[in-house]
């Protein structure tokens, strides 16, 4: 499933590829990026598994910017 | 400003009055210390905490921490005064690369500003105000003057003029009457229509258009890449030879405070933000440029194969010519112009063969049913008719032959219908494709821009294909070709090692658009099979878009490499500036976010098209 979700004060281009490359690496997921320009997340991850994977990836983000956070909707 | 922006700027002012007034006064050095702790906390305060945070949260070399380390090393070694400075420099080129980001992000937005906001939908008899996602296939829809179309569809009552440059970038209002077409996000301007929709919002021309170029950043070019790439290993390495330069050369020389400055400002400079910020920009820009001349790129990747174009292979049909036939000469032998068309008009009024409707159409009056006798079809020559009482026979040379009439061939190319009354020869009727009329400056202007070969390939006859190709100026013809020929025939082309787009409508030719290193498709409005198999789609269907297309794809790869190329060379001189001893904090803060701001504003420029 893909979906996309805003981001808030994403205020660092080099965060942003660090998150990504982040995200990437959790387990289920097949594609992440976060996009600097239209402050927006897209991830690609598995169905079954996407609520917990979503946890995941908001931690990893707080984890290396603590002041963006991901609109979760 | 946003209210982040504003409290930024309010802080920068009171540390810098502070700093002023503190630098006048002379006390101790311990007090002077903290009196000028207070200026460096009011201005830089949450850069210490982030950095304070960022490292217990194991994220160490990012910006914050850097200044944060380069400025307390710099009260360490007794410069107070530089140290408050440079953090007020840092927060002030911080708060202008936030505006220029700020502000371009706007502008991209701006551009893409086609998304219809509501739908009024008709039902039950009322109006319904609602938001276009909940709007079904069939329903009726009402547009006012002014606003956007919401759904594609068809005109049910109602006629007006709509504005469609958001989407195709062509300026001139188009005219729709009841039973046209209307294409989403095309803007209303005169009349009030009601509208079948035709498709669900998410299927709709503006929500694909929409879709396409926001993920048009996913597929990332091959610079894209190298910066990002190039970014992973900088960092470590600036700090890795800045701890080399704090304790390697005092070891052998000495003066440990100043090799440990020198080691601070490769610190500050250490952040990759001008590269990792301004490329993506660069190309984000270019593409909605693009987009907004009804140019839809589908990633940064074919953009910069887009700039480095050197073949371009056309199909014809449709792409170089309208793909419709029309009437482009008459011959009579014996009547005036007219009277023949009259007579081939009336024998084919029958026929919804695609020759006989477009002499039907060149005929343009009203066929009189009451004239035509008895009509006999003859396959594969044409037909003959009874027409006021007169036996006509209109057909190709085989059918003139069976009439026993004396025919001749035509010098213009095209496909000739030959008309006789029994054996009596009466004329000719040339029927072909016409050329588009912007093709010969779409080649003129490619040729210009330097592209090395232009090709047309068809599956039409030989000698129609090289009428077109020598009108046109194209390098090459490669004529009555099937579409696995059409393959082999880019395969070949590809071999000669020049970048080669093909430009076709999509329809029948999706392998060679596949097999191309660019596959360029005519949008035909909507269909989805272009869009989908091709990189690079015309939205207007106009092959003079190609040439503007490259245009935009060399400007933004230009304005990519002055910012690689730019800011690698004034950190690569402040580096060794500073190893040298040459360099002072100031330079290294215009080496960080200087340099990001001037390459914000110039990748801007991306974005302007014309």
């Amino acid at each position: 499933m893909k979906k996309i979700f805003e981001l808030e004060d994403l205020d660092c281009a080099n965060c942003a590829a660090k998150m990504s490359e982040a995200v990437k690496g959790i387990d289920g997921v097949t594609y992440a990026e976060f996009n600097f320009i239209t402050q927006k997340l897209t991830i690609e991850a598995d169905d079954s598994r996407f609520d917990e994977i979503m946890k995941k990836a908001v931690k990893l983000c707080k984890k290396i910017e603590p002041d963006c956070t991901i609109l979760l909707k | 400003m946003s209210r982040k922006q504003k409290k930024k700027l309010i802080r920068i002012i009171v540390a810098a009055v502070l700093l002023v007034v503190i630098s006048f006064l002379s006390f101790d050095n311990i007090i002077m210390l903290f009196l000028y702790i207070v200026p460096y906390l009011v201005v830089g305060w949450d850069v210490v905490f982030s950095a304070v945070r960022n490292i217990i949260h194991g994220q160490l070399f990012d910006e914050q921490f850097l200044m944060a380390l380069a400025t307390i090393g710099a009260f360490g070694s007794g410069e107070y005064r530089e140290a408050v400075a440079v953090m007020l420099f840092y927060q002030i080129g911080e708060l202008f690369q936030g505006i220029a980001v700020g502000k371009s992000r706007k502008s991209i937005a701006s551009l893409m500003d086609i998304r219809p906001d509501s739908a009024v939908v008709i039902r039950d008899g009322a109006e319904i105000k609602v938001s276009p996602e909940e709007v079904q296939k069939g329903e009726t829809i009402i547009v006012r003057p002014g606003e956007k179309i919401p759904l594609d569809g068809t005109v049910l009552t109602g006629s007006t003029t709509v504005n469609t440059a958001a989407l195709t970038g062509e300026s001139l209002p188009r005219d729709i009457e009841a039973g046209g077409k209307v294409i989403s996000g095309s803007v209303n301007l005169t009349g009030v229509i009601t509208v079948k929709t035709e498709s669900l919002y998410a299927e709709s021309t503006v929500a694909k258009i929409l879709d396409l170029v926001e993920n048009s950043s996913a597929k990332k070019a091959k610079t894209e890449n190298f910066i990002t790439r190039f970014a992973k290993y900088y960092t470590p390495c600036v700090v890795a030879a800045a701890l080399a330069l704090a304790f390697i050369p005092p070891l052998i020389v000495g003066n440990f405070g100043e090799w440990i400055q020198r080691a601070l400002i490769f610190l500050v400079v250490s952040c990759p933000c001008a590269l990792v910020i301004s490329v993506p920009l660069s190309f984000f820009g270019g593409i909605g440029g693009a987009s907004r001349k009804g140019i839809l790129v589908k990633g940064s990747n074919y953009m910069e194969v887009l700039s480095k174009v050197g073949t371009v292979v056309f199909d014809k049909t449709r792409t170089l010519t309208k793909g419709s036939f029309t009437v482009t000469a008459i011959h009579p032998e014996k009547l005036s112009e007219d009277e023949l068309l009259d007579v081939a008009a009336a024998a084919e009024s029958y026929s919804n063969h695609p020759i006989a409707e477009s002499i039907i159409a060149a005929h343009k009056g009203h066929i009189d049913q009451s004239r035509i006798g008895e009509v006999k079809e003859h396959a594969g020559m044409g037909i003959e008719a009874v027409i006021d009482g007169r036996d006509i026979f209109a057909g190709n040379g085989k059918l003139m032959d069976m009439a026993g009439a004396r025919w001749h061939n035509c010098h213009i190319d095209g496909t000739v219908i030959h008309i006789s009354e029994g054996s009596c020869y009466l004329g000719h009727i040339v029927i072909s494709d016409e050329i588009k009329p912007d093709s010969k400056e779409a080649l003129k202007e490619l040729k210009k821009l330097g592209v090395a070969k232009t090709v047309m390939l068809t599956g039409d006859r030989k000698e129609i294909a090289a009428s077109v190709g020598k009108t046109l100026g194209l390098d090459e013809v490669h004529a009555e070709l099937l579409p696995d020929g059409k393959v082999k025939a880019v395969e070949s082309l590809i071999k000669e090692g020049r970048t080669l787009a093909f430009v076709g409508d999509g329809i029948n030719d999706a392998p060679v658009l596949a097999r191309a290193d660019l596959g360029v498709a005519m949008g035909a409005m909507g269909s989805d099979a272009a869009i989908e198999a091709a990189d690079l789609v015309l939205m207007d269907d106009k092959p003079s878009k190609l040439p503007d297309a490259i245009k935009i794809a060399r400007k933004t790869m230009r304005i990519v490499w002055q910012n690689i190329v730019f800011s690698l060379i004034v950190k690569a001189a402040v580096l060794i500036l500073a190893a040298l001893g040459f360099a002072n904090m100031w330079l290294a803060i215009f080496a960080d976010v200087g340099v990001t701001v001037l390459a914000i504003l110039n990748a801007m420029r991306a974005m302007k098209t014309d």
